[in-house]
């Protein structure tokens, strides 16, 4: 019955989604304003009702009503709770729910409580977005429908073992929250272009918007690296894998976004090219969603492979981007230019800002698609770290030199002399950073320039704070400073872990003592241990760092019987100064013990700094809300006031 | 403003993407990657005796003029060990079957020949697999048909099957025309 109610709803909210559309194109008419009154109305029900339709899914996972098709096959009554509702999402049909529904969500959101923009503008921008996800829904419906029952109840097969851990279990929703939430700027910029209103108040209430899905694609990719870091037990953080790069490209695109939007926001300048991002930020989302969904690339993220459904998304793509980017072509003609500057400004460090940051997009993605060209040719590839790290490098490193003055630079035109003394100082840092690092060790280039740049934007990060008061300091300044000093923390993290890890791989037998780095590892035992769903061999190890206090780790290697498979669980000890990794393996005939152990200095600064931008970006998005509510609210009392003027 | 014409651009470069898409999502998807080396003499090579129980394994081994099946196994790796019947039954049809242990270590392949029986007349050791690369395999196992005069003729990705027996068999046979 659960079932049935929840497809019901999706029906429905499809049928409001077309109503929403409908209504969208139908006011932009003379005499369609009463018509276009429904469109917010529409908006927030069609966002309510598939809200539904989710929790009903959720309902059935939760539990384990084997008699639906998506359950048997991606659920077992012996999981975990969280681990069978986490299995709602874990799977195609379900997760194209989670999508619809985010989309779905967002537009309630906008319809609800966004009243800043002309009603002709957002009703364009709602119509936009209805039309969007009615192609989801549809492709849901027809294609992927989750609610699908199965004659006969089987066992279940389970959640994929290595999705059941409670990190990964949150991580697709966050991400999704970022892809989806960039749908906002792609309905925002189509309903610009279509009423002409490119201004900055357009790009004051499109900021939040993308601030907020920014954060979340954040926190979802170096969630999403550490997950992969210690649960595939590979002892890498990023594989340049097509899943990981559908994540960073939209990524890529949003933070060129915010930057421009910014611009344009403030200046009122970059607006052609501001509306492009909103479009292509979301098409990367998109174009990431049909590369992994389609099969057409091979990915250590398999999702069921069906050429049909491919086929489906790939004609949403053309549809959605293709509209979208020929209504560009046919309109940015018409959009005026925006307000000059001149090339050493704040807007000029930006533009550098976006140019380099689409140069990296492009990298990403040419190196994502190429060996499907070359497939295309009869050839077979495979693109990974020599092409991406260096070639990407090319653009990201000139980009942080931008990223040290651009912030200190006015808006609209500066002088050099002006910002000398602290474009000096951060030079010296530079210049003291490489002598030293050179001086210390045999590193690589890139490190090298790596570590050197980690140091240039970690005092960079900090210098607008020069000469203002720090009480009275705007919080998005806050925000924009925590983030540049997390790009620094983080790059500081890989540029160590690349150049100063220590890696060692040997059978041991118990008692064995191992160097790895400054540590000593003994095995002590390897145990059986059992877990709910799972049983294990659990290697005990005694560590000690520098001949100092012990430690114990126990690493395993577990045997999941629903759906079989083996995973290892890798086993961390973490220092203020590096982790140490440890798997252990299969056991040889003799009684020994394969045994991987990883010494990586700093690793951590990786996601620390990750999670860094994001806190940047988190206060950004407070202090750019506080403001637009205080203005809100003032406009309302002045309002008031005049009223009260008029009436006396 | 030039906005329309680069937007252009945009526009065509997405086009070409939907197509090639498309025409990738038509055609069947084929996950295996074959050996460029087909069709080639195998690279000189010497592997040392994997264990005390065969001779090593060297390129000269594989040029004396007679056709050889050239197995690149390991003892960690399961579908090595789940065909071993069918690698029993190719020797019993006379098959010259000879071996490529790739990371593995001598006691640990001993105890795989004690278990799952050992059909090979020379296994090499392989030890950072660097005959796996000179002869372009992907994987564990795969097996090459290797003619006479050190070409390789026929690679077999993925463990040995029943119903391929005759296909093994008869491309040996082949091999010594």
């Amino acid at each position: 019955m659960i079932a049935e109610f929840g497809l019901a709803a999706l029906w429905l909210a499809a049928a409001l989604a077309a109503l929403q559309l409908i209504a969208a194109v139908l006011g932009q008419r003379k005499g369609g304003e009463t018509l276009a009154l429904l469109v917010r109305p529409a908006a927030v029900a069609q966002a309510l009702l598939c809200g539904l339709a989710f929790l009903m899914l959720l309902w059935v996972f939760a539990r384990t009503d084997l008699s639906v098709l998506l359950v048997a096959e991606n659920s077992n009554a012996q999981s975990p709770l969280i681990f069978k509702i986490a299995g709602a999402w874990g799977n195609h049909e379900g997760s194209m729910l989670l999508w619809v529904t985010i989309m779905a969500a967002a537009g309630g959101l906008i319809a609800l409580i966004e009243r800043r923009l002309p009603e002709r503008t957002m009703s364009a921008t709602l119509g936009a977005q209805a039309f969007v996800t009615f192609g989801f829904y549809t492709f849901i419906l027809f294609a992927s429908n989750p609610f699908n029952r199965l004659a006969s109840a089987p066992q279940g097969g389970g959640l994929n073992p290595l999705l059941q851990d409670p990190g990964l279990a949150f991580h697709p929703p966050t991400l999704y929250c970022g892809y989806v939430g960039l749908s906002i700027a792609f309905s925002f910029a189509v309903g610009a272009l279509l009423t002409r209103q490119v201004t900055p108040e357009f790009a004051r209430v499109m900021r939040p918007w993308i601030l907020g899905a920014w954060i979340f694609l954040t926190i979802g990719i170096t969630a999403g690296s550490y997950w992969s870091y210690y649960e595939l037990g590979w002892g890498g953080w990023w594989f340049w894998d097509p899943v990981e790069n559908a994540s960073l490209m939209p990524w890529l695109a949003a933070t060129a976004l915010f930057h421009s939007v910014s611009v344009l926001a403030s200046r009122d300048a970059l607006r052609t090219w501001t509306i492009m991002l909103g479009v292509v930020a979301f098409s990367m989302s998109m174009i990431g969603t049909f590369l992994v969904r389609s099969g057409i690339l091979t990915s250590v993220h398999a999702f069921a492979v069906d050429p049909t459904r491919g086929m489906f998304i790939l004609v949403l793509l053309a549809i959605n981007i293709g509209g979208a980017l020929a209504l560009f072509a046919v309109r940015a003609g018409t959009i005026a230019e925006g307000e000059r500057f001149s090339a050493l400004s704040r807007e000029g460090a930006l533009v550098i800002n976006n140019v380099t940051l689409s140069a990296v997009l492009g990298i990403v993605l040419l190196g994502t698609l190429y060996p499907l060209v070359t497939e295309a040719f009869g050839v077979r590839v495979s693109v990974g770290p020599p092409y991406f790290n260096p070639v990407s490098a090319i653009f990201v490193f000139p980009m942080l030199v931008v990223l040290a003055v651009g912030p200190l630079l006015r808006w609209r035109g500066d002088r050099l002399a002006r910002i000398k003394t602290p474009a000096i100082a951060v030079a010296a840092v530079g210049l003291a950073a490489l002598l030293a690092l050179w001086l210390i060790a045999g590193i690589a280039f890139l490190e090298l320039l790596g570590l050197t740049l980690a140091a240039v934007v970690a005092v960079a990060a900090f210098l607008p704070l020069r000469g203002r008061s720090l009480k009275r300091l705007p919080l998005p300044v806050w925000g924009m400073c925590v983030a540049h000093f997390g790009i620094a923390v983080a790059l500081f993290g890989m540029s160590v872990d690349s150049a100063f890890t220590v890696e060692t791989l040997t059978a041991a037998s118990v008692g064995q003592t191992i160097d790895v780095g400054p540590w000593k590892v003994r095995l002590d035992a390897v145990e059986p241990v059992a877990g709910p769903n799972w049983t294990a061999l659990s290697g005990r190890l005694s560590a000690s760092y520098h001949g100092g206090a012990e430690h114990e780790l126990t690493p395993m290697s577990r045997t999941f019987w629903a759906p079989p498979q083996t995973t290892s669980e890798s086993a961390l000890l973490t220092r203020w100064n590096g982790q140490l990794y440890t798997v252990i393996g299969e056991g040889t005939p003799d009684g020994r013990w394969q045994l991987r152990l990883w010494w990586k200095p700093f690793v951590t600064c990786i996601w620390l700094g990750g999670f860094l931008i994001a806190l940047g970006g988190f206060l950004a998005l407070v202090g750019r809300v506080s403001v637009d509510v205080r203005r809100r609210v003032a406009t309302r009392k002045i309002a008031a006031r005049r009223a009260e003027m008029a009436a006396v | 403003m030039s906005g329309v014409r680069w937007s252009l651009w945009v526009l065509a470069a997405f086009a070409a993407l939907l197509g090639l898409f498309a025409l990738q999502l038509s055609r069947p998807k084929d996950d295996t990657v074959p050996s460029t080396m087909v069709g080639k003499t195998i690279p000189a090579f010497d592997l040392p005796a994997a264990t005390a129980q065969n001779p090593g394994l060297s390129s000269a081994d594989l040029t004396n003029g007679q056709p050889h099946l050239l197995n690149v196994f390991a003892s960690w790796c399961v579908p090595c060990a789940a065909e071993a019947p069918q690698l029993a039954e190719l020797q019993r049809e006379g098959a010259p079957l000879v071996g490529v242990a790739v990371r593995d270590q001598a006691d640990d392949l001993a105890a795989f020949y004690q278990q799952y029986g050992d059909p090979f007349s020379r296994v090499g050791a392989d030890k950072v697999s660097q005959l796996q690369f000179l002869i372009g395999s992907s994987g564990v196992p795969e097996i090459y048909v290797v003619d006479g005069h050190g070409v390789i003729r026929h690679q077999h990705i993925g463990m040995v099957r029943p119903e391929d027996i005759p296909d093994l068999l008869s491309r040996l046979k082949g091999a010594r025309g």
